[in-house]
């Protein structure tokens, strides 16, 4: 069994002719908790999605578990979702169902475990992520944070090696913030998944993450352990780490020169 | 004057280049909705092997649309009663009220009306949730758990609409021959034994009743796989979603008028 639970070489994609990612090289080594950072449109979404199998590569190699993604078949795709879990940006949980029936679901789904068994699962999960006392709200009824740890305790329904985050500190508040963090570094440690985020929350992230790729423009501009990037004197890591509104990437959109657009054409802005 | 043929020209090729734009999508997405037809078929196997998910989305499509068919059915049925006793007793033959009533109901406006009230009332449910389910990324999500949505979520759905549709079809007209009832024996006195007897005389099963049976399956067909189409290509949007259920209401309506003429004309061609 390989040290790494996903490795990319070469990895290119393209939406039509846009070419969205260039020769992306990127590993995951189980256990560990991978961040990818970058300003938003970088292609950092796309990666995950690569890594899911929402979408196959254009060009390139991608190893999820020892398995090429590109070769795979739907039913050889959602055999290996088996052992994915997803988190999505606001939880996407079924607003059809409680909180008990949510993390219930994939078990019910995938497995032929009695009822019994079913709930001391369920409750179990929902005690790692500090909610067995709301299994049976409906998801309209949680807040934010509380609907993304919901979301998360059915990511691990059927203890997956391998959980993918998109945006996971998004719109949360400071308190819900650091439990998510401790949440995702914890459940990693103690059930030995590989966890790998994406996200632009550069401070919460680096708390907890073991390793970081910074993506710009579709390909990966710097790589590190949390100091490393902390430390990075690259132009846009930097910006990107302290939050800089100019730099690499430009407080403003390109346009004409100002004197242009006010009609002083021939005069210097 | 160069310069207006210059705009002139510009002008019809952007129309052109609009016209075979739209041309361009319109069939790209009668292909799209062709395919998913054919899914939903495919992966219907979850319907029925876990038929209790099929029964759950009758109560949200059938049980639900129940008060808005059982009482359109009752007033249309006495609409009905009054005009036709109107016609009726100008050629003194209003006995043969119960048949104009019964008739007028199992072959069109027990399966058409009812399938119109099912579209708006149902269909747009339907579209309306399934596109929500996407904005919210629910059948990501579900796809993410390696569970097929459109054999989890669709499928059901489909069925589901296909068994309610005749379903509420005939009570909508078995309201509507009681709305006759009233009004035409209860209030205007219309001779009760030739109500019934001659509209049990006159409906035959096959002909009329069948006829209305496959009218109103084919029309919740329709009806459900355009909610579900609309709703799984909505764009994931507050407006994506208005704009997907405005869309099923319209196109099932008019599918629904179209077929019925269709149907119509090849089953009750050369009948007395």
């Amino acid at each position: 069994m390989s040290d790494n639970l996903i490795e990319n070489r070469d990895l290119s994609f393209a939406y039509s002719d846009r070419l969205v990612l260039r020769g992306v090289n990127l590993s995951a080594r189980r256990g560990q908790v991978i961040a990818i950072m970058g300003n938003s449109g970088c292609g950092k979404t796309t990666l995950l999605r690569l890594i899911g199998g929402a979408i196959k590569p254009t060009q390139g190699s991608l190893k999820v578990d020892g398995i090429e993604m590109g070769g795979l078949d739907e039913a050889g795709l959602y055999r290996l979702r088996r052992r994915m879990g997803m988190l999505f940006q606001f939880g996407a949980l079924f607003t059809d169902m409680s909180v008990f029936e949510n993390v219930a679901f994939p078990m019910r789904e995938h497995t032929d475990l009695p009822e019994e068994m079913i709930r001391d699962l369920v409750l179990m999960k929902l005690n790692a992520v500090g909610l067995r006392g709301a299994q049976d709200l409906l998801p309209s009824e949680l807040s934010g944070g509380m609907a993304r740890r919901v979301a998360l305790a059915r990511s691990i329904a059927l203890d997956p090696a391998l959980i993918l985050y998109d945006e996971p500190f998004a719109g949360l508040d400071p308190i819900s913030l650091g439990v998510t963090g401790n949440l995702i570094r914890r459940l990693t440690d103690t059930l030995g998944l590989t966890s790998l985020l994406v996200t632009h929350d550069v401070q919460e992230s680096l708390k907890i993450v073991d390793y970081v790729y910074f993506v710009s423009e579709g390909v990966i501009v710097a790589e590190g352990t949390a100091d490393e990037i902390r430390a990075s004197e690259l132009p846009y890591v930097h910006q990107f780490v302290h939050g800089e509104a100019d730099g690499p990437v430009p407080f403003h959109y390109p346009a004409r020169t100002y004197a242009d657009d006010l009609g002083l054409g021939g005069r210097n802005a | 004057m160069q310069t207006i043929w210059g705009w002139g020209g510009a002008m019809l090729r952007r129309a052109l280049e609009n016209l075979g734009n739209r041309t361009i999508q319109g069939i790209w997405r009668m292909g799209f909705a062709t395919r998913f037809f054919f899914a939903v078929l495919m992966h219907s196997g979850t319907a029925f092997r876990r038929f209790g998910l099929t029964i759950r989305e009758m109560y949200f499509t059938g049980v639900l649309s129940l008060i808005i068919i059982l009482v359109s059915g009752l007033f249309v049925g006495m609409v009905l009663g009054l005009q036709g006793y109107e016609t009726l007793q100008t050629y003194g033959s209003e006995e043969a009220l119960g048949v104009l009533v019964a008739l007028s109901l199992v072959r069109e406006l027990g399966p058409v009306v009812a399938a119109l009230l099912f579209a708006s009332r149902a269909g747009s449910a339907i579209t309306a949730e399934i596109g929500l389910m996407k904005a919210t990324e629910q059948l990501s999500a579900m796809e993410m758990m390696a569970v097929d949505p459109i054999a989890r979520v669709v499928a059901p759905r489909f069925w589901a609409g296909v068994i309610s549709m005749p379903l509420l079809a005939a009570l909508f007209s078995a309201m509507g021959v009681l709305g006759g009832y009233l009004v035409g024996v209860q209030l205007i006195g219309v001779d009760e034994g030739s109500f019934w007897a001659q509209m049990q005389s006159a409906v035959d099963f096959e002909q009329d009743i069948l006829n209305g049976v496959i009218k109103s399956v084919v029309f919740g067909v329709a009806i459900t796989a355009i909610a579900l189409f609309e709703g799984y290509d909505a764009p994931p949007t507050a407006e994506g979603v208005s704009g997907a259920t405005t869309r099923t209401v319209v196109t099932s309506s008019l599918a629904v008028l179209a077929l019925d003429f269709v149907l119509t004309a090849f089953m009750f061609r050369g009948l007395n």
